[in-house]
């Protein structure tokens, strides 16, 4: 479904400049399989937007290639692409009634008036908002605008929908609800749906597959549970959930495993990622979930004294702040369980993990 | 406007000042046009209050400078000059000018500014000047003293308002909804036509009406372009006033006052009706 030759959008060594000097998205390399779901997740000014303008039509690449389901686009302009776009603001013709937004794709391709009017209760349907066909945008909530700029998306049955931060501007509880409603209406539809946020939340529970944005480059193209666990590089690592970072040299490299001195003192276990030699500085990433205090590890793996700093109650977890190896922002998330000791400022424990916890990356 | 509790005396004072001030503003600009109407009413030929329309005497009112603007072939053919050449040129303002303003708001149209000085011009040039020039312009090409060219000079009047109207409604025109057009599978003409005409249809429509009104009471660009075949309804109020100090003028003047505020009326319903459409302020 990913090789090269199946790819359904494809992304082929993509350049974007503005100004004609500085490249906004370089050298962008993407395949995009039939049905999948895949976002773009980055800060902002990473290029995840650029890139998305220029698969719509809206911006055009500078260098390279995109095709969609093999042929060059480039050339093509945006009304005769016929992929579906949802925008952060909704773009909701306001002069129309929500039956006359839907109706506008339909119109431009000389649908007929029967057929029209059940292919828009269709799509109405679809974000249950059936009730809604004669108000005007200006008459409607945030999300239940967004709803209706859904529906306009897939009403003319698109095979490739784009989504650019559509629920930006909603409030937290709303979002979720709609997270959930894309994803299921994407896999009943079998659309194949290219995503833009800078919320990770959102790239993690939605997609089948993200690639991660930073200075108009790929920093990682991975499934969720990859991105999260297996971070291929420090900014990755930073990006997605919260994460620990210690600074320090490989002091022995072997194989699966490498042993990395800290600049604070002290020596822990890790897995080498894109660390090759010793003396090779480092920064080694571990998530908070992943630390274990006082911990009960096989013989010779290491382990760090540390410090408890604050210690905050958050209902299902514990989050403990520590010093460690001179740095106090280290954080442990241990979860509150039958009998889980309750740590308090000025507390010394000892802190380790298992090696393949914790991953030794590029600084 | 009403005064807070711990308003001091001075306060007080100023506040009520300030109110009489705001009224003489108000007299000093409407008192000259309210005047003309019960005078156009006048039963006799002069330009002043009688005793007896003083003395509300029913008889000393009457329609006759009405019936004269009706009746007299002279206003008759000003009036039909008028409402053909100002329509003719608001069309081809109001056509030029939004196209002029959509062009112009456009970020990659190099040399904006400059344009867009060049074709507001006319409004900031004395009349005196264009006026002459055109005359003489006109007079090379042939268009001097034509139907044809009192209307291709008083759109190049009117445009300027247009293009200001339409760039001013155009700054709260949401791009995206041209992406949306586009994405949606609208080629640029259906865009225009569907989507970004009726949104900024408020501002070509007062662009237009003050086009129109600009044509229709212009009388120093008509004098020098236009000849006598071509004398519109102010050409022939200038006339009157000099030779014969009719006050059928006044009859006219009351008809126009009546015109326009039918016009601003309009407009300001078409205006609201679309700011509720648009969401801006609520049903």
């Amino acid at each position: 479904m990913l090789d090269g030759t199946g790819a359904f959008v494809e992304f082929d060594r993509v350049q974007k400049s503005y100004d004609g000097e500085t490249l906004v998205v370089k050298d962008l390399n993407l395949s995009i399989g039939k049905g999948e779901f895949l976002t773009m997740l980055g800060p902002s000014g990473s290029g995840k937007t650029t890139c998305l303008m220029m698969l719509a039509g809206f911006e055009t690449a500078t260098h390279g290639e995109i095709r969609l389901q093999g042929r060059g686009i480039n050339g093509i302009p945006p009304h005769k692409r016929g992929i579906g776009m949802v925008f952060q603001n909704y773009a909701l013709f306001p002069h129309m009634t929500v039956a006359e937004n839907l109706a506008f794709p339909l119109e431009v391709r000389k649908v007929g008036k029967a057929e029209q009017e059940s292919k828009i209760s269709r799509a109405l349907g679809m974000v249950q908002m059936g009730a809604f066909g004669g108000r005007r945008p200006a008459q409607l909530s945030g999300g239940q605008q967004q709803r209706i700029a859904l529906a306009r998306a897939l009403v003319f049955e698109p095979e490739l929908v784009l989504m650019d931060e559509p629920l930006g501007a909603l409030d937290k509880q709303l979002r979720e609800t709609l997270q959930f409603e894309i994803t299921r209406l994407a896999h009943e539809l079998g659309i194949t749906v290219v995503y833009v946020t800078h919320d990770q939340t959102e790239a993690l529970t939605m997609s089948d597959r993200v690639a991660v944005f930073d200075d108009g480059r790929i920093q990682q193209l991975a499934t969720p549970d990859e991105l999260y666990e297996r971070p291929e590089n420090s900014f990755v690592a930073q990006f997605i959930g919260e994460n620990n970072t210690l600074r320090g040299k490989v002091s022995a490299i072997d194989g699966g495993t490498c042993v990395v001195a800290l600049d604070g003192g002290g020596e822990i276990d890790a897995v080498p990622v894109n660390v090759a030699k010793v003396g090779d500085p480092t920064l080694v990433s571990i998530r908070p979930e992943r630390v274990e205090i006082d911990p009960q590890l096989g013989p010779g793996a290491h382990t760090l004294d540390a410090e408890v700093l604050e210690f905050i109650y958050m209902g299902d977890v514990f989050r403990t702040r520590l010093r460690v190896a001179g740095r106090d922002d280290f954080v442990v998330k241990t979860r509150n369980r039958a009998g889980q000791t309750r740590l308090a400022p000025g507390d010394k424990v000892r802190i380790g993990w298992l090696p393949a916890d914790c991953r030794a990356l590029n600084v | 406007m009403v005064l807070p509790p711990y308003a001091t005396l001075g306060q007080r004072i100023w506040h009520y000042t300030f109110l009489v001030i705001c009224g003489l503003i108000f007299f000093f600009l409407i008192a000259p046009i309210l005047t003309i109407i019960p005078l156009s009413f006048n039963a006799e030929n002069f330009f002043t209050f009688t005793p007896g329309m003083l003395a509300l005497d029913g008889d000393a009112y009457s329609l006759r400078h009405y019936r004269d603007f009706f009746q007299n072939p002279d206003w008759q053919q000003a009036l039909s000059n008028s409402v053909r050449i100002a329509p003719a040129a608001t069309l081809i303002s109001v056509g030029l000018g939004t196209l002029a303003a959509i062009g112009l708001s456009q970020g990659h149209v190099p040399f904006r500014r400059a344009i867009m000085v060049v074709l507001i011009s006319p409004m900031i040039v004395p009349l005196i000047i264009s006026a002459a020039g055109m005359y003489f312009f006109y007079s090379r090409v042939g268009l001097q003293g034509s139907y044809l060219g009192v209307v291709l000079a008083h759109a190049a009047l009117g445009t300027p308002f247009v293009i200001i109207t339409v760039t001013a409604t155009l700054v709260g025109f949401d791009r995206s909804l041209t992406r949306a057009a586009a994405n949606l599978g609208a080629g640029p003409v259906r865009t225009f036509f569907k989507v970004q005409m009726p949104l900024i249809l408020p501002g070509v429509i007062s662009g237009g009406l003050f086009a129109f009104i600009t044509s229709f009471d212009e009388v120093v660009v008509v004098l020098f372009v236009g000849s006598a075949g071509q004398k519109t309804l102010p050409w022939q109020m200038f006339i009157g006033l000099r030779e014969q100090i009719s006050p059928t003028i006044l009859a006219v003047a009351t008809i126009l006052v009546a015109v326009s505020i039918l016009l601003l009326a309009t407009v300001e319903i078409l205006r609201r009706r679309s700011e509720r459409l648009r969401g801006l302020s609520p049903a």
